[in-house]
């Protein structure tokens, strides 16, 4: 487990999500839930996030946001797509103003489904993306 | 004694950022028991800048390489100054220029928070440098030079002649260790109005390098306490740890003090504590020293 694993920091972004998702995001923050004890720190911007946690199926409006921020975020980045609709749209996903999941705009590593997500999902989802983070890490460095 | 002064400052610049970082790691691990979280492991901050260090080079503009290592190795050499007893002045000088080039990393990047954060930088520097000048004025009303070696052999505390100016000084560090007011600067708390404002538009190892500067610089600015208190040790350290305590707990008290309510503050009590004090030991200085 190198450093990269043990000082994840997220970027939480939603993309048209209802909201029940990202209060359970903020549930994880708090003292019950306390993800600190992994070094995850909720930095809210994109140049020293890890990774990059995604609520919502992604409507018109926002998807060129969401690249955008995806395209800040220097490697090695992992995208958790959290709650049902981001990740396949849910009940929303043939709305004509829905993309029909994170995975439709930019490349999604960890799925975490539920409608709204319960906050020990979500953080097994994040620990799980620890995983990739390492292989990624792995990757670019043998790249060099 | 040139060999000794050469070990000071090497001794110095291999330990200040190893202490640094783990009071950082210290403060978070007390600010989350304080808000009964269990908080980070204690070597967290060392994970941290580890990690940046690794990550892919991307820069929002590549001159900001220059500046954020100007920033680290100017802040360095204003703490090896002060531990080796040099000249107080010329410490307070390149620790201005290292904020300097802080701020012109934060402009080289064409995005608002930064921009925001630079200015909000410079507003804190408005703060910090009265109360800087004002120590090197009481240093040298009291020693008669400006070389911080006379203040720690001096028979009596610093102290005794500089009460107000320290009070001054324990206010104002609530600022430089970048704690209380939220919207200054690179505040440390998760969420706050710039999103991290100087540092906004930093990442990799330009964020590592102001993060293991910024260890140096706590270090620094807890090390000018011994300026008060030379000749014991054991007090010093006493004060030392006090001080850091009662910063985190100032942090948590007051998690929403404003840039506004900072400048006025502690403008307020460096006029009133720090000048004060300078000119009451201007006027009674004939008698004592």
């Amino acid at each position: 487990m190198s450093s990269t694993s043990k000082s994840p920091w997220l970027l939480h972004y939603n993309a048209s999500s209802c909201n029940g998702c990202d209060i359970e995001i903020l549930a994880a923050l708090t003292p019950v839930y306390d993800v600190e004890r992994f070094g995850i720190i909720n930095t809210g911007n994109p140049a020293h996030a890890d990774i990059f946690v995604v609520t919502g199926g992604v409507n018109e409006q926002n998807k060129v946001v969401l690249k955008n921020l995806y395209d800040q975020i220097p490697e090695p980045k992992v995208v958790v797509a959290v709650g049902i609709c981001a990740s396949s749209g849910g009940v929303f996903r043939d709305c004509y103003n829905i993309s029909g999941g994170v995975d439709t705009i930019i490349p999604v590593d960890v799925y975490v489904p539920g409608c709204s997500v319960r906050p020990e999902a979500l953080i097994e989802g994040i620990v799980k993306a620890l995983g990739v983070l390492e292989e990624k890490r792995a990757a670019l460095e043998a790249k060099k | 004694m040139d060999i000794m002064f050469l070990v000071g400052a090497v001794l110095f610049l291999i330990l200040a950022p190893i202490f640094g970082g783990l009071l950082t790691g210290c403060d978070r691990v007390l600010t989350a028991r304080f808000q009964s979280r269990v908080g980070p492991p204690f070597l967290q901050p060392f994970y941290d800048v580890a990690k940046l260090w690794h990550k892919e080079k991307a820069f929002s503009n590549p001159v900001e390489i220059i500046f954020t290592t100007a920033y680290l190795v100017l802040i360095a050499f204003s703490g090896a100054m002060l531990a080796t007893g040099g000249n107080f002045l010329f410490v307070v000088f390149s620790l201005t220029l290292a904020h300097t080039f802080l701020i012109l990393a934060a402009y080289a990047a064409n995005a608002p928070f930064s921009h925001i954060g630079a200015e909000r930088e410079l507003l804190s520097l408005m703060i910090l440098e009265p109360i800087l000048i004002l120590l090197a004025a009481g240093c040298f009303m009291v020693t008669g030079s400006f070389e911080t070696y006379n203040m720690l052999i001096l028979g009596i505390p610093g102290i005794v002649f500089l009460p107000g100016v320290f009070i001054a000084f324990i206010a104002v560090l609530t600022l430089i260790l970048r704690k209380s007011p939220f919207d200054i600067s690179t505040s440390h708390h998760a969420h706050q109005e710039l999103v991290k404002g100087v540092t906004s538009s930093l990442s990799g190892r330009s964020l590592a390098k102001v993060e293991i500067a910024h260890w140096y610089e706590m270090i620094i600015f807890l090390s000018m306490i011994l300026l008060f208190f030379a000749g014991y040790p054991v007090i010093s350290a006493i004060v030392i740890i006090l001080v850091f305590l009662l910063e985190i707990i100032i942090d948590n008290v007051f998690p929403r003090v404003t840039w506004k309510m900072t400048i006025k503050s502690l403008w307020l009590i460096t006029l009133v504590l720090g000048v004060g004090n300078i000119v009451i030991l201007g006027i009674l200085g004939g008698m004592f020293l």
